[in-house]
């Protein structure tokens, strides 16, 4: 689809937007609505767009297989890593309040709930938005059996 | 407000009709698209907007995507039917008519009195902010942190259906296609 001049301007127009949304919907999430799940399909649909249309190529240099594959077992690490340091600190598994700390607090560092949920919620993200690439590669990658 | 509401069902009604007598694929795939994003706003209007960013990007944006990498990959027109069966209809009729029979024993949308808002403990929402060291997000703090199992549990079961998906449908030679290109752009 990159020989159409007004699809491939309005889609680098509109990328960096979609992948902004992404993140606010990520960092955001504890505040407004949205959260790691959202904020991953959101930055797959990114992905995914660019893939539409710049060609499988063009995606696989921007998010190589070999990374996002590594980036789905990632996310769940991050959250039950997430756990393990909880416990670590002497707390429950996934209990954030063993997270508070008092490090730069005039800098709204997350701390404690936050800090845990900021996690957990990262982990999600890194998740879902590996998934989502991986299975479009999956489909894309295919050629049509006669 | 009530107007809109009525729009967007009957929207949603003619779409799924739509879909049901097409038969190429092409069109019923776009139909699918128009569908979810009329079920986007449809969540707008019930105030959860993060299930609306979730319909809108995977329902209208991922799962077409998919779909049609699929049609390519399969026909473009579905076979029409030889002969006309009424059991499918029948089905979908009973099916329907016990649908609409149980939601009439359901409280009105918004009641105050429905199970949902008296059930759990109110005190959660009241409690929370507190809980949470100021997070407003009461949704948040319940799936991170209330219920953070659960969602240990449901990230486990992505990255699992992920894989599923990849055993099924990845084959050998195409990472073989892969070195061979990495290779191939490193001598160039």
């Amino acid at each position: 689809m990159s020989a159409f001049p007004i699809i491939r301007i309005i889609t680098k127009l509109l990328i960096p937007y979609i992948l902004l949304f992404a993140f606010y919907v990520q960092f955001h999430g504890d505040y407004g609505p949205g959260g790691g799940f959202q904020a991953g399909v959101i930055f797959a649909s990114a992905l995914i767009l660019y893939g539409l249309v710049f060609g499988l190529d063009a995606i696989k240099k921007v998010a190589p297989p070999i990374v996002i594959e590594k980036c789905m077992a990632l996310g769940v690490l991050v959250y039950a890593g997430t756990g393990a340091l909880t416990m670590a600190l002497g707390g429950k598994f996934l209990d954030y309040n063993v997270l508070e700390h008092h490090v730069l607090p005039q800098w709204h560092v997350p701390s404690g709930q936050h800090l845990g949920i900021f996690l957990v919620e990262l982990g999600v993200g890194i998740t879902v938005t590996a998934v989502m690439t991986m299975i479009f590669y999956a489909f894309a990658g295919r050629k049509q059996v006669q | 407000m009530n107007l809109i509401v009525f729009a967007l069902l009957a929207l949603l009604a003619i779409t799924a009709v739509a879909i049901a007598k097409l038969r190429e694929l092409w069109a019923v795939i776009m139909f699918t698209g128009i569908y979810s994003f009329l079920s986007a706003s449809w969540m707008m209007i019930l105030d959860a907007p993060d299930v609306a960013f979730t319909e809108a990007a995977v329902g209208a944006g991922i799962s077409t995507v998919l779909m049609l990498s699929t049609m390519a990959l399969t026909g473009k027109a579905e076979e029409i039917p030889r002969k006309k069966s009424l059991v499918p209809l029948f089905v979908v009729l009973v099916t329907g008519a016990t649908l609409v029979y149980g939601t009439l024993d359901m409280p009105h949308f918004g009641s105050p009195n429905a199970p949902v808002q008296v059930y759990p403990d109110p005190s959660f929402v009241e409690r929370s902010e507190a809980d949470m060291h100021g997070l407003p997000n009461v949704v948040t703090a319940l799936l991170a942190s209330y219920r953070g199992y659960d969602t240990l549990g449901e990230t486990t079961v992505v990255l699992t259906a992920g894989i599923a998906v990849l055993l099924i449908l990845r084959r050998d030679d195409e990472e073989k296609d892969e070195s061979a290109q990495l290779a191939g752009n490193k001598t160039s």
